[in-house]
């Protein structure tokens, strides 16, 4: 193991693919000659050169939907948005054609694409640029959805993601782009399965479910807690769709007392989901009804106070923490 | 009564030196992180949208992309409320809610501030529907940047607005980049202008340095379409010095391409023009630049001492109260404090 960014663990999860199937390719925008808006894909034109790596214009439609023809015939595109803000001008594409083909065929053609690129609030970037999209495309039937949230999990996810016969988006955060790490050497296979969570730190009197950028955060408070004799289990889920019930279900059940952290907006979010899975299944396992921390319901403020007042934090979180334990 | 005579050139002059030393303060005071976000400044397009507004009148549409700093001053939106919004400051052009991408104001007929690229031209048709659905004689102007012209959103719009033959010119500013993107390396044709002739709408190359030159042009074409509505197209060739937004160090071009450009400064032009046929000494242009910049620190002072805008407004412009009433956008009621029922801090 060694110690790199989120950023860096990214590049190689691409090179890797890229290395290894010749159907691979990267298309987006200032992918290849800027190498990256967020220099994700730093040296990969070098490397692999213009037919595999490859700028576009701004035509997220386009670009979108071109890499759905070209999976038709069996190639296997990954698309990179500047952000998953501006996928919404693709969305025709990645709701209505990539997850749908399969079906609509009968089964003649699916669909082996990776959408990738930052997604969820960054920092002021104001409405048009906020956007946290995992609930809106995890409510599609054929997407699936992860959200990496360390650096080995977003080089084990990419590359399972690419390796997947079916559209999956791997949501990466603008925010996590710099944070470091320890990943397997680049010389060991790393895959990390869709639909699994992981726990990233044990504990036994609240089980605190968060995904993405509010992992760091629950982390954060869980030591935060751990002061005041509560001790936190934050588990991790990795993939939104398919979503890891059993994982879930394993840590409710040994502490009885649930708070979701997410950082989309509370109305249909994804801990909306969450929350009936366990209550439908484990109801007696739980001692206290379950709390979400999310974004408030309103679209995202430029202000920074305000942005802040927004979104997730540690006091928010805490609060939810105490009151779910009744401390 | 002519639009083209009515703007006293050396009025435009010193707006041209408004928006340059507006956009110097506010890099610096990005630098100083007074300013969040992205933040996209407009050195060395100036002549474009002054030679634009020179040509229309005060109740015409404008709108434009996230470089729209210079588009509220040059629309009269108070320099104050422009660095206000900047610093994120209630008494912001957009409360503080919108930032340097979103600016907006209402009442001088300034329609944002768009941060998606080209999702605003289909605004703009909408504006220019309005017009002519009312029977006004006003005229829009969308201001968007070659990076735009390849997006559906833009070819969708053009033949809207060609179809129904509405008022509008829209004005791309075309300063080679989109970001680190090339013109020659997004567009397939030799030139952007050719996009119009698609849509069989006139289109005509200025020189986006010249503020003469796009103000003519401009005139002429609104000149047409008060008389009869129809879409035009301009391609201005300008040039921003600065890269695409503060984080960019602009390193896909060379030295000597801006060297080349700054040699042609849009603001040196008219001063010498002006110069040259006695309307203007140097003393008035230092005046009018020492004007210009006390203007711009008199704003970077007033939007410190502004207030942040209360945490207990944060519902309070999600949705509009109220029904709507005929002629207005939103109704004029003060809005509701917190939303009912709103969760606070929101936990559920
Ligand atoms: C739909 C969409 N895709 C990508 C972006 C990111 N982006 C912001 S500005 C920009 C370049 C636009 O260039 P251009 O239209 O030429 O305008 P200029 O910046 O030169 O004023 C890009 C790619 C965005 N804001 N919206």
């Amino acid at each position: 193991m060694r110690e790199i960014t989120y950023r860096q663990a990214l590049n190689e999860a691409l090179a890797e693919e890229l290395e290894r199937d010749p159907n691979v390719f990267l298309m987006g925008e200032e992918v290849a000659e800027y190498q990256g808006a967020y220099k994700v894909s730093h040296g990969l034109l070098e490397r692999f050169g213009p037919r595999r790596i490859i700028d576009t214009p701004i035509s997220e439609n386009g670009f979108a939907g071109l890499g759905v023809g070209a999976a038709m015939v069996g190639l296997r595109p990954i698309i990179e948005f500047m952000t998953f803000s501006f996928s919404l001008v693709a969305f025709d594409q990645v709701v209505n054609n990539a997850p749908n083909m399969y079906t609509m065929s009968g089964g003649q053609f699916n669909i082996p694409i990776t959408f990738r690129g930052p997604n969820g609030p960054a920092h002021q970037l104001g409405a048009t640029h906020s956007h946290a999209t995992e609930n809106f495309y995890a409510s599609v039937p054929g997407l699936k959805v992860c959200t990496p949230a360390t650096p080995r999990d977003a080089k084990g996810l990419l590359k399972t993601a690419v390796r997947d016969n079916n559209p999956v988006l791997v949501l990466e955060a603008e925010l996590l782009y710099s944070s470091k790490g320890m990943v397997e050497p680049p010389d060991e296979e790393l895959l990390i399965p869709l639909g699994k969570a992981e726990v990233k730190r044990e504990g036994s009197d609240v089980s605190i479910i968060c995904y993405s950028q509010t992992v760091p955060l629950a982390l954060n408070v869980a030591a935060q807690l751990e002061e005041e004799d509560i001790s936190a289990e934050i588990v991790d889920l990795r993939s939104i769709k398919p979503l890891d019930e059993k994982a879930i279900f394993e840590s409710v059940t040994k502490t009885h007392r649930v708070v979701i952290v997410e950082q989309d907006h509370p109305f249909c979010g994804v801990g909306a989901e969450v929350c009936y899975r366990i209550q439908k299944n484990i109801f007696d396992a739980l001692d206290a009804p379950i709390i979400r921390v999310s974004q408030e319901d309103v679209p995202m403020p430029y202000n920074e106070r305000l942005e802040k007042a927004v979104l997730p934090n540690a006091d928010k979180l805490v609060a939810a923490v105490k009151q779910v334990c009744y401390a | 009564m002519h639009p083209v005579e009515q703007r006293d050139e050396v009025e435009m002059l010193s707006l041209m030196l408004l928006i340059r030393r507006f956009e110097e303060r506010a890099s610096q005071q990005y630098q100083a992180q007074k300013i969040g976000g992205f933040c996209h400044l407009y050195i060395g397009q100036e002549a474009v949208v002054t030679g634009a507004v020179a040509a229309v009148r005060d109740d015409d549409y404008i709108i434009t992309a996230y470089r729209d700093h210079a588009h509220a001053l040059a629309r009269g939106t108070s320099p104050d409320a422009c660095m206000a919004e900047l610093f994120g400051k209630e008494t912001g052009c957009s409360r503080g809610l919108g930032g340097s991408m979103h600016f907006f104001d209402k009442q001088n007929h300034m329609y944002g501030g768009h941060a998606i690229v080209a999702a605003h031209i289909p605004l703009a048709v909408g504006l220019a529907f309005a017009i002519k659905y009312r029977g006004e004689d006003r005229v829009t102007l969308c201001f968007f940047g070659d990076g735009a012209i390849n997006q559906g959103a833009f070819h969708e719009a053009l033949n809207l607005a060609a179809l129904y033959r509405l008022p509008i010119v829209f004005i791309c500013e075309n300063n080679l980049f989109a970001m680190g993107t090339s013109v020659q390396r997004s567009t397939s044709l030799r030139q952007i202008v050719d996009r119009a002739e698609g849509y069989d709408i006139p289109g005509e190359i200025v020189d986006g340095m010249n503020f003469r030159e796009v103000r003519d042009k401009v005139a002429e074409m609104v000149d047409s379409i008060r008389k009869e509505p129809h879409p035009a197209f301009l391609e201005v060739r300008t040039y921003r010095y600065r890269g695409h937004s503060m984080s960019d160090p602009a390193s896909y071009r060379t030295k000597q391409e801006l060297e080349k450009y700054r040699l042609d400064d849009p603001i040196t032009r008219l001063r010498a023009q002006l110069t040259r046929e006695g309307k203007l000494t140097n003393e008035q242009f230092d005046l009018l630049d020492k004007r210009a910049k006390e203007t711009v620190l008199a704003a970077v002072k007033f939007a410190e001492k502004s207030p942040q805008p209360p945490l207990d407004t944060l519902y309070d412009y999600t949705y509009a109260n109220g029904a709507m009433e005929p002629g207005h956008h939103r109704p004029e009621e003060p809005a509701q404090k917190r939303r009912e029922g709103a969760p606070s801090p929101n936990t559920d």
